[in-house]
């Protein structure tokens, strides 16, 4: 953009971000550090990364042993698929006929998804507890699931990218006999990839993190998600040991940002494609 | 608008009629389930937790009365409310212009040469990434008046050293600081795609215009074309900022003295430790009427944007 081709600038570019990023990586940096040392190296002030003394096997073994941590990463993930799959479900289709289909009440629905977009999740969480209870589904997955199968900002998102869509695409579909539906599923779903990623991955990272609805409806640690989880295992821990806490930590913390490592070039490309043009 | 009836074919133009209707009834069938979860799922039950607010009701207990206003009056005289939603207001004050400032700062940055773009995006994103709840237990450790490695760089730079999270005057700082790291990543990968989206000409178009250095350039292209961008951006990290939970329920708990009492973790412990359920709702409209107080100002600030423009 600002192409800037002097060298004092460009060395000024690479110290400024590097020096970013070593703080915004550091508490990571620390994790791992923290997760292979034995306890009497972690209360210490001298700064040293690498352990003297490996106590890497101690500190996971000793992790899964307090609490069942397979067990929140299995939850994350049963809860997050099913999540994501329910919210593209319910707002692909939707987003379709916003973005491509001319009908009366086209701009009331609109209105009414950008006013969704307003309202933030703990809002309706009192009611949704009460129906919950009333139907005698706390402490079960479709607890953990039901209240988010509505995204809001999927739907916008998606119509967003639709919208960028050539209107040719869908006549060409229409030519070939193709009904509205397949329509949807057959070509708009493919088209979308690059949006659904990035809704994709914003909707696992937030749901695989989110503590405050898990708090709420989870009672046995059995149903915990991966972010109670955590806070089970750091309730098991006195305030000494941290070794084996930041090794459950770790365990926690790197499936999500493994894949986002791995997804990251199409993850940047949906965010941009998609566009914050309105 | 995009059109779909091509009055093109005159053969066809027979069937238009039923061509549009069929396509609105098709309209309807898609977005019913998305319409149907809208108002079931998000605004009837925000509905029922205002309803809620004017009512004594407790979870579990066989029934309610209708008490008016009394339990935001009771709100009103409640010193810790204050405090919280002072508190509340405090971090969102301090975390959005920080890290929407950083992210800006950092998007352009990184636009701003060809080199290393994959691993700073990647870096500064990891944090969002990252489970908070998981996190803020190492940012305890490093925040640990003793051993943390806050306190180590702090006093090496011959700065005193301080008990960041039980100390009164710090706790929402170190909370907030917390939250600008978390909150960076996204605003930078939000703002990047705004960046990318400003054709490349407007910028020879300046440059003829004269205006070649580059903070002329940013002042008279890249601010005005990154407005849309940026007050989405704003506005997505004061809602977000909005809703801290996490860091204080497991960090400080509000403490110490409700030095880092927030709105979303008065609310809980009033409507789930205490089963308060009509005062939690009564606590939830107020965050609500917050969260769209703060739209209505940045719908205000972007309509006189387009007026000046």
């Amino acid at each position: 953009m600002i192409a800037t081709r002097h060298l004092p600038f460009a060395v000024f570019r690479h110290v400024v971000l590097a020096a970013g990023a070593v703080v915004m990586l550091a508490p990571f940096i620390w994790l791992l550090s923290l997760a292979v040392k034995p306890a009497d190296e972690i209360f210490t002030t001298d700064l040293r990364l690498l352990p003297l003394k490996w106590d890497a096997e101690r500190n996971f073994t000793e992790a899964f042993n307090k609490v069942p941590l397979h067990r929140y990463l299995l939850n994350g993930v049963i809860v997050t698929a099913a999540i994501f799959t329910m919210q593209v479900l319910v707002a692909l289709p939707a987003a379709y006929a916003l973005a491509k289909l001319r009908f009366g009440l086209a701009k009331p629905l609109f209105a009414l998804v950008l006013l969704g977009l307003l309202i933030p999740g703990h809002v309706p969480a009192i009611p949704h507890y009460i129906m919950l209870s009333h139907a005698g589904l706390l402490n079960s997955y479709p607890a953990l699931v039901l209240p988010s199968i509505i995204s809001v900002f999927g739907i916008f998102w998606i119509r967003q990218f639709f919208r960028t869509v050539p209107d040719d695409l869908i006549h060409a579909a229409r030519l070939d006999g193709l009904s509205e539906f397949s329509i949807v599923w057959r070509i708009m779903l493919p088209a979308a990839m690059p949006a659904l990623v990035a809704f994709g991955i914003l909707s696992v990272v937030f749901h695989w993190n989110d503590y405050f609805w898990p708090l709420l409806v989870v009672t046995s640690p059995d149903m915990a998600m991966p972010a109670l989880g955590t806070v089970y295992l750091r309730n098991t821990e006195a305030g000494t040991d941290y070794g084996p806490l930041m090794a459950g930590t770790a365990i926690i913390t790197a499936p999500l940002v493994i894949a986002f490592l791995f997804a990251q070039r199409r993850f940047i490309e949906g965010m941009t494609l998609t566009g914050l043009k309105g | 608008m995009t059109t779909t009836a091509l009055p093109l074919a005159t053969e066809r133009t027979r069937h238009r009629s039923g061509q549009v209707r069929a396509e609105a009834i098709a309209a309807y069938v898609l977005s019913a389930p998305a319409m149907f979860c809208l108002l079931g799922i998000l605004i009837l039950p925000t509905l029922a937790t205002v309803v809620l607010s004017f009512t004594d009701w407790q979870f579990g207990a066989p029934t309610l009365r209708w008490i008016g206003l009394d339990n935001y009056a009771h709100l009103a005289a409640d010193r810790v409310f204050w405090k919280s939603l002072g508190n509340t207001v405090l971090y969102v004050a301090v975390v959005v212009p920080v890290s929407v400032g950083l992210g800006l700062g950092v998007a352009l940055l990184i636009e701003a040469g060809s080199s290393g773009r994959a691993f700073y995006r990647a870096a500064y994103f990891l944090p969002v990434t990252a489970t908070l709840i998981a996190m803020a237990t190492v940012w305890e450790i490093m925040l640990h008046p003793s051993i943390g490695l806050i306190n180590v760089i702090v006093d090496a730079l011959g700065l005193p050293k301080q008990n960041w999270l039980k100390h009164p005057d710090w706790a929402l700082f170190a909370l907030a600081g917390i939250g600008i790291w978390q909150a960076l990543g996204l605003n930078m990968v939000l703002l990047l795609a705004g960046l990318k989206s400003i054709p490349r000409d407007l910028y020879e178009a300046a440059a003829i215009d004269g205006a070649d250095g580059p903070w002329t350039r940013f002042v008279t292209v890249t601010l005005p074309m990154l407005g849309p961008a940026l007050s989405f951006v704003l506005i997505i990290s004061a809602i977000r900022s909005f809703q801290v939970f996490d860091t204080v329920a497991v960090l400080t708990e509000g403490g110490p003295n409700k030095a880092t009492e927030v709105l979303l973790y008065t609310m809980y412990q009033e409507g789930f430790s205490f089963f308060r359920a009509g005062y939690g709702a009564a606590i939830t409209v107020v965050f609500l009427a917050f969260v769209l107080l703060l739209t209505l100002v940045k719908a205000r600030i972007a309509e006189k944007r387009v007026h000046y423009s």
